[in-house]
């Protein structure tokens, strides 16, 4: 038990038994399966039509957005260069699917059927559609375990998106809560203000959605403002997560090995 | 008699993986604190039935596999559920005289300890349960208990498990 924390060689060894843990997670999910075999199968056509209609019309929009995108990436790119920064905002991203959820409420940790074939590493992150998930803690040879940043035992510094106040938010063991830690009381923010991650732990990326800040209370008793944030991503209701290969680990690590 | 002994074995393992199987099933959000400790009941109701082949051996393997699949820490399940092993090899013959409902209040006892040894664990590991749900499990097991136990005395009288 105190291996599992204390040994990265047992931790090595405990992520590649979960090769025997796949056919259970395999099974396990087959009705989940079948529910959306049928879902995607059975739909009259209206809704394909609507849907049809619905998609189309939201590829437009998107596809405007990135003509500004690309735009204003290529200005980035050039004032970073300005700036002499190194950054690279290009990620690339690999789409995982996930297999099965800790039974344990306590522990958000999700499992998905990518591992060490598709490249994955520990301590990557996982995002959704909408904002951050988590980090790979475990690779072994055909799933990986995913920690949630709800989970009680993680936090990730984060930013303000108006105003670039950096924090750190914590996870409470609830799915729709992050904490911000020791947030002064007289510190601009505001309910409803985006938290980006800010890329400081150095193992997410920047600019990836985090949070959406829904109270701040204020107690003049208290030192610090108690700040509650909901996570953008819909973290126990994606099917699909997006895992992120950050050019920028790979810059770390051969400077580490170069230094 | 060989054939039967060989038949009880894979009976007795069928049953052990497909509760492991359930102990992984996603559940709703609400009735996740809920979730039976189906392989612990599994497990005591083989000893009880069957001391001299299922005992703190199988229950420390079973546990550990249960550890690799659930991707809790090596061992906690392994030591919970060897320890609910020799609860009942010490108990067996006292619980094959029960009612139901009296092996039902045991079988709560025994998974209350269970999930306070799972949940000692965790928290040395550093995961703190913020409330007393983490026992919930042990009510709902005892509701359960008559119901399973039933079911694998058939699927013991049938597959002629001895």
């Amino acid at each position: 038990m105190y291996g599992g924390q204390r040994f990265e060689w047992f931790q090595q060894a405990n992520a590649k038994l979960s090769i025997v843990a796949t056919p259970f997670y395999w099974l396990a999910d087959i009705p989940s399966k079948i529910s959306g075999w049928g879902k995607s199968t059975i739909r009259s056509r209206e809704i394909l039509i609507k849907d049809n209609d619905r998609l189309s019309a939201e590829t437009t929009l998107l596809k405007a957005q990135v003509q500004k995108l690309a735009s204003l990436e290529a200005e980035n790119v050039r004032l970073r260069e300005l700036l002499n920064s190194s950054a690279i905002l290009d990620d690339s991203v690999l789409v995982a699917e996930i297999i099965g959820v800790s039974p344990d409420p306590l522990h958000h940790q999700i499992i998905i059927n990518k591992g060490e074939s598709d490249g994955l590493y520990v301590g990557q992150p996982v995002i959704d559609a909408l904002g951050l998930m988590g980090q790979v803690i475990g690779v072994g040879p055909l799933q990986s375990r995913v920690l949630l940043i709800t989970d009680t035992s993680h936090a990730l510094p984060v930013q303000v998106n108006r105003n670039g106040l950096r924090s750190v938010a914590e996870g409470v063991g609830l799915y729709h809560q992050l904490i911000l830690q020791h947030v002064a009381a007289t510190t601009d923010i505001k309910v409803g203000d985006l938290l980006v991650s800010s890329g400081l732990g150095q193992r997410f990326p920047v600019g990836y959605p985090v949070a959406t800040v829904t109270e701040v209370i204020v107690d003049p008793g208290q030192s610090f403002a108690t700040v509650k944030a909901s996570p953008s991503a819909l973290l126990n209701r994606s099917r699909h997560v997006l895992l992120v290969f950050s050019h920028r680990r790979e810059e770390v690590d051969n400077g580490a090995q170069s230094g | 008699m060989v054939l039967n002994q060989g038949n009880g074995h894979w009976v007795i393992a069928t049953t052990l993986l497909a509760a492991i199987l359930l102990s992984i099933v996603p559940m709703p959000l609400w009735a996740q604190w809920g979730r039976p400790a189906i392989v612990a009941m599994v497990l005591i109701y083989w000893v009880i039935a069957l001391p001299e082949h299922v005992g703190i051996g199988v229950a420390w393997m079973v546990g550990l596999l249960q550890d690799i699949v659930a991707g809790t820490p090596l061992g906690q399940n392994a030591l919970a559920l060897a320890v609910l092993a020799y609860l009942a090899l010490i108990l067996y013959q006292r619980l094959r005289m029960f009612t139901p409902l009296q092996q039902a209040i045991v079988v709560f006892v025994l998974i209350g300890l269970n999930q306070l040894l799972c949940h000692w664990v965790q928290t040395l590991t550093g995961t703190i349960s913020p409330n007393l749900l983490f026992l919930l499990p042990a009510l709902i097991s005892a509701l359960l208990w008559p119901v399973l136990s039933a079911f694998l005395r058939l699927l013991r009288r049938n597959y002629y498990v001895n």
